[in-house]
């Protein structure tokens, strides 16, 4: 029946959002910034343990759309253990994807990522594939406030 | 009612002929705006071929053609609400702005520090921001009548919250977030008990139910053209003549004037003072083109046939495991605001979408309500005249299949 939505809702998007990873809090957290989306309410809390500039963990707590969710729980997993100078250029890949100014060469760069090329198609879903990485370029340059994504 | 003409009144709505993603258009978010039947859209091609020229300004044939066009819409607005005088019919752009009207001369006049405004707990934005800023600029306070959780106001409170400090009592007649109607009526004969003015935003309500202002008794009302089959762009201030009168105006400029020197203006009287500058001229036409058009499928008709449809629509949804309904107040108009475990109302809007259907997802301009429900937002199927069963039957269906989808 959404046949059409195929390309936007991929299983891998279906099983993060069943089963969120690092969906926990993080009391000994080193960074912890909020995301808010005001246009539909998502709300998200990303936790991350730094070594240096070595993120060595990372997770997330909050509740949001299908989109959304994935996209922190796919977030989390990929940017564990990389310096944030690559968290911060799978970022701006990740911004280019799914904004549609990406060429299929920076869809191999994100890799799992890839998933959510999708929302490019939808420019109403675009915000919530990318407020966890919005949440995520705040934490790295250490900023305390809340981040939104309007 | 099994009589009401709704293919009929399909083919007057060319729009429902749309495709959206390869399916039939299926729209329900009537309550963010609905469309245009054939004759609204006619009557803004034909101001603008044969009869269009500036308001009251012209001595010239065509000026005084649509002057006239443009205050016979007045007039049927006036019928329509049967106000008093077509001089209590103040065009502006929305009920938004209607609202801002009220607030900035009315509200800026007659509010000092420390008096109260109350409203409800399921306002739509449009009646809260105005009263916020205009407490932050008097120093009022804004005071909010509650709700329980089927969606219906507490009016055991209400008497309280009526003081010798309140100004004005601003209320919804139906609620764009919950499709609860509240008894507007009885509201106003209590704050009139107590010499409280009352403004009533009938945005949601006229284009489902007959209004009356003078047997509401209302002090104001406000509505909007784009959500009553008529154009965008064009709204309406109601307020009885005597307030009116004693208000200030609104904006300056043309049209509000009688007679303007360096160093004093006369004002215009009743409507013109609120109307400065040049008004959207051929949606307001429009707007009586639309009036004429319910009025000939007769309101009372239009009203059966929707209580039909959401009963239809709210049984179906009972039905479904895992959806919740926001506001299952006893008296509702025609909107199905909902929730599913699990499932984020976006993820329903745009999976719906795919089927070619149209329903609002998020917080409806009514955050605090969707705070009340403690939910970051709600999916809202709202129904117009032009909508069927069968398209309700493909709503629930792609209700239930996107469930399985998500498992
Ligand atoms: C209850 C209510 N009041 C006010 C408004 C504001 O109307 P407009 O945006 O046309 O000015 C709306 C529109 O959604 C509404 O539903």
């Amino acid at each position: 029946m959404f046949d059409d939505l195929r390309d936007l809702y991929q299983e891998v998007i279906f099983d993060h959002n069943r089963n969120p990873r690092n969906f926990r809090e993080m009391p000994n957290a080193d960074r912890k910034v909020e995301g808010f989306n005001p246009l539909c309410g998502d709300r998200l809390t990303l936790f991350l343990k730094m070594q240096g500039d070595v993120i060595t963990d990372a997770s997330f707590q909050g509740s949001g759309c299908a989109i959304s969710t994935a996209s922190v729980s796919l977030m989390t997993e990929i940017i564990k253990d990389k310096t944030e100078a690559e968290a911060d250029a799978l970022f701006q890949q990740f911004h280019a994807m799914t904004t549609g100014k990406g060429d299929d060469a920076n869809l191999e760069a994100v890799g799992k990522l890839a998933v959510l090329a999708g929302v490019r198609e939808y420019p109403a879903r675009v915000k919530c594939a990318t407020l966890a990485w919005h949440t995520l370029d705040a934490a790295l340059k250490n900023q305390q406030q809340a981040v939104s994504t309007e | 009612m099994s009589t009401f003409p709704v293919e009929q009144i399909r083919a007057d709505f060319p729009i429902l002929a749309e495709r959206i993603r390869n399916k039939p258009l299926i729209y329900f978010d009537n309550a963010a705006t609905c469309h245009k039947p054939q004759a609204v859209i006619d009557s803004l091609v034909h101001v603008y071929s044969h009869e269009y020229a500036n308001v009251h300004r012209g001595v010239h044939t065509l000026s005084q053609r649509t002057s006239e066009k443009f205050e016979l819409a007045r007039e049927k607005v006036q019928h329509f609400i049967n106000a008093a005088s077509d001089k209590e019919i103040i065009f502006v752009r929305g009920a938004t702005e209607a609202i801002n009207l009220v607030a900035q001369t009315f509200g800026k006049a007659n509010f000092k520090a420390g008096d109260e405004i109350l409203i409800s707990a399921m306002e739509h934005h449009a009646n809260i921001v105005p009263w916020q800023m205009l407490c932050q600029e008097t120093g009022a306070i804004l005071k909010v009548l509650p709700m329980d959780h089927q969606g219906e106001l507490i009016l055991a409170e209400l008497d309280a919250l009526l003081t010798d400090k309140t100004k004005l009592f601003a209320i919804t007649q139906m609620s764009n977030a919950l499709g609860t109607v509240n008894p507007v009526k009885q509201l106003i004969a209590q704050a009139h008990a107590k010499n409280i003015p009352v403004l009533v935003d009938a945005a949601q309500s006229t284009p489902h139910m007959l209004i009356d202002v003078q047997d509401l008794e209302c002090d104001f009302l406000v509505f909007s053209g784009h959500k009553l089959y008529a154009p965008s762009g064009i709204g309406v201030l109601y307020g009885k003549q005597k307030i009116l009168e004693a208000m200030p105006p609104y904006q300056g400029g043309g049209d509000m004037i009688r007679k303007v020197t360096f160093t004093e203006t006369d004002y215009n009287s009743l409507p013109y003072k609120f109307e400065a500058g040049t008004p959207s001229i051929a949606d307001t036409i429009a707007l009586g083109t639309a009036i004429d058009y319910i009025q000939h499928i007769g309101m009372a008709n239009i009203a059966a046939y929707e209580a039909e449809l959401l009963e239809y629509a709210t049984e179906q949804a009972q039905a479904i495991n895992g959806l919740r309904i926001i506001g299952t107040a006893k008296e509702k108009g025609a909107i199905l605001s909902f929730t599913l475990d699990r499932i984020h109302p976006h993820d329903i809007g745009t999976m719906l979408d795919s089927l070619g259907i149209a329903i609002r997802a998020g917080h409806h301009c009514a955050m605090p309500v969707m705070d009340f429900f403690e939910v970051p937002a709600t999916a809202r199927a709202s129904f117009a005249m032009y909508n069927t069963k069968a398209e309700i039957d493909v709503l629930m269906q792609g209700i239930q299949s996107l469930i399985e989808v998500f498992g």
